[in-house]
């Protein structure tokens, strides 16, 4: 059996999608930016799409962008807005748990000679809007808060942070990822000035993203060139994967409630098996304002990407916080941030459902799941199972 | 990035376990990411005659422990010592660069577990 629970990772296109998409790699295939027809009907098809995206996002077609992908789009964010506005300030306030994309440019903007304040969350992952509050300083020019957590899935009280930015005047931009296959999002009712989308997060093409960008806000460009996008991000547009990102957010709002139950149901089943069938395992991140299809276990004693190559060699696709895993052999910053032990976050393993995920799948998973986690358990030398009580040694 | 006897030497490795009353026993933690690893000797003479182990680490570190015991098993003492991590590397027909280190934590419990055979003999 093959299952695929790193839909955070990615997701599979959505066959209605790739049959929206096809058309433009081929037959409509001109240069949208072209005066003759040919472009002219892949700029039609742009259009449309960016008048669908706005209207889902709540936004107006023109503050809405088109990038390679959420990457782009945080690091444009962030780094347009210091050029644009560092003449009034140099403060930056985000949080310990963001995505790479950001941690790393905000790593190049402190180098650059910004102040970044990165807040802490608490056990169950989650920002207080009062701490940001109180990091506010006089030249606070930009607050960047993710709006849920690509690990255990915390969902951010972007509402509250948002009224209080706007309030205050300061920019307020989130990454929002992971959320946007899963939550509603409204630009206007939220007070978000930018935010960062990724379409094959919802079952869109990869190297698709956009950049909302609120009318009145002025950032500098990240990408120097032709005139696309309103003369804000140069590049040949990508009109199938435009096409294809338009319809992939159509669809998943369409289809919210009921993809969203769906997973919850399969989500809390699998929780609740796993809590109670397997010893010593921690949920990393709350159950309460965590996206329907995240669940995030530590398994003690056992080393995060040994139980993730074990699933792997019996068909099951997940993902691990372990320091092994990272590349930089650093263990997951998010699972630290919650006050977790260096131990839970290098066994960390994230499940991640999608809309297709069955019953058997999380069955099969679970009982592959025991075997394993037993296994290596009994491969470690720091379990110990004596007199029925298990101990590090 | 793991070829496939890499994978199926982590999967199936035969050496996982104790010797109780071992003879050598060297414990080491590996300082980039926190794991560890624990060989077990049994020794006749000046002879390894059988190696196990025990790792909380990645596949890598686990194959490497599974590859490693059974390289020196038959061998002398000075024989098992001259046994490097790019030995053990090689046998597992290459590991991804930043994996080479947790070969390297094989190697070091080996080398402890002959210390700790020697500190008492
Ligand atoms: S043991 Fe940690 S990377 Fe191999």
């Amino acid at each position: 059996m093959r299952v695929y629970l790193d839909n955070s990772a990615t997701t599979r296109l959505d066959d209605e999608v790739l049959k929206e998409m096809i058309p433009y790699f081929s037959d409509v295939y001109g240069n949208a930016s072209s005066l003759h027809a040919f472009g002219r009907e892949a700029l039609a098809a742009v259009d449309k799409s960016r008048e669908t995206i706005a209207s889902l996002l709540g936004a107006n077609p023109n503050e809405i962008y088109f990038t390679s992908g959420g990457t782009e789009s945080d690091n444009w964010a962030l780094k347009g807005a210091a050029q644009a506005y560092g003449k009034y300030g140099k403060h930056i306030i985000t949080t310990a748990i963001e995505h790479p994309a950001m941690m790393e440019t905000c790593h190049k903007l402190e180098k650059d000679g910004f102040d970044v304040t990165y807040i802490g969350v608490n056990s169950d992952g989650l920002v207080d809007p009062e701490e940001i509050k109180k990091a506010v300083r006089d030249d606070t020019i930009l607050v960047s808060v993710m709006f849920a957590n690509n690990e255990m899935g915390a969902i951010q009280p972007i509402g509250e942070i948002g009224r209080f930015c706007r309030k205050e005047g300061i920019l307020f931009h989130t990454d929002a990822v992971q959320a946007a296959g899963t939550i509603k999002i409204n630009v206007k009712e939220l007070n978000i000035d930018m935010l960062s989308l990724s379409a094959h997060k919802f079952h869109g093409p990869k190297g698709m993203g956009l950049l909302y960008l609120r009318n009145g806000v002025k950032i500098e460009k990240l990408i120097a060139g032709g005139h696309q996008e309103r003369g804000n991000r140069a590049g040949t547009t990508n009109t199938p994967g435009i096409v294809g990102m338009a319809k992939a957010l159509e669809i998943a709002v369409r289809d919210m409630e009921k993809n969203n139950e769906h997973m919850r149901k399969l989500r809390d089943y699998f929780i609740d098996r796993v809590e109670k069938e397997i010893p010593y395992c921690h949920l990393n991140g709350g159950r309460e304002h965590r996206l329907v299809n995240n669940a995030n276990f530590s398994f003690d004693y056992i080393e995060g990407e040994s139980i993730l190559m074990v699933l792997d060699l019996n068909g099951i696709a997940v993902s691990s916080g372990s320091a092994c895993s990272s590349g930089s052999l650093e263990p997951s910053h998010v699972i630290l941030a919650t006050g977790a032990s260096m131990e839970q976050a290098h066994s960390s393993i994230r499940f991640s459902l999608g809309k297709e995920t069955t019953k058997e799948e999380i069955d099969y998973t679970i009982e592959t799941l025991k075997a394993a986690v037993e296994k290596l358990r009994s491969w470690s030398p720091l379990f110990k199972q004596t007199e029925g009580e298990s101990h590090y040694v | 990035m793991y070829n496939k006897k890499v994978l199926e030497t982590f999967a199936h490795p035969k050496n996982v376990g104790e010797i109780e009353n071992a003879d050598g026993v060297g414990t080491v933690g590996n300082a980039s990411c926190g794991d560890i690893m624990q060989v077990f000797l049994k020794i006749d003479g000046d002879k390894i005659v059988d190696a196990k182990f025990k790792t909380f680490g990645c596949a890598a570190a686990i194959a490497s422990s599974e590859t490693a015991t059974e390289m020196i098993k038959g061998l002398t003492l000075d024989e098992a010592l001259k046994i490097k991590n790019s030995d053990v590397v090689e046998e597992l027909e290459g590991l991804p660069p930043q994996k080479i280190h947790c070969s390297v934590l094989a190697e070091e419990a080996i080398a402890e577990a002959i210390k700790d055979y020697r500190s008492k003999h």
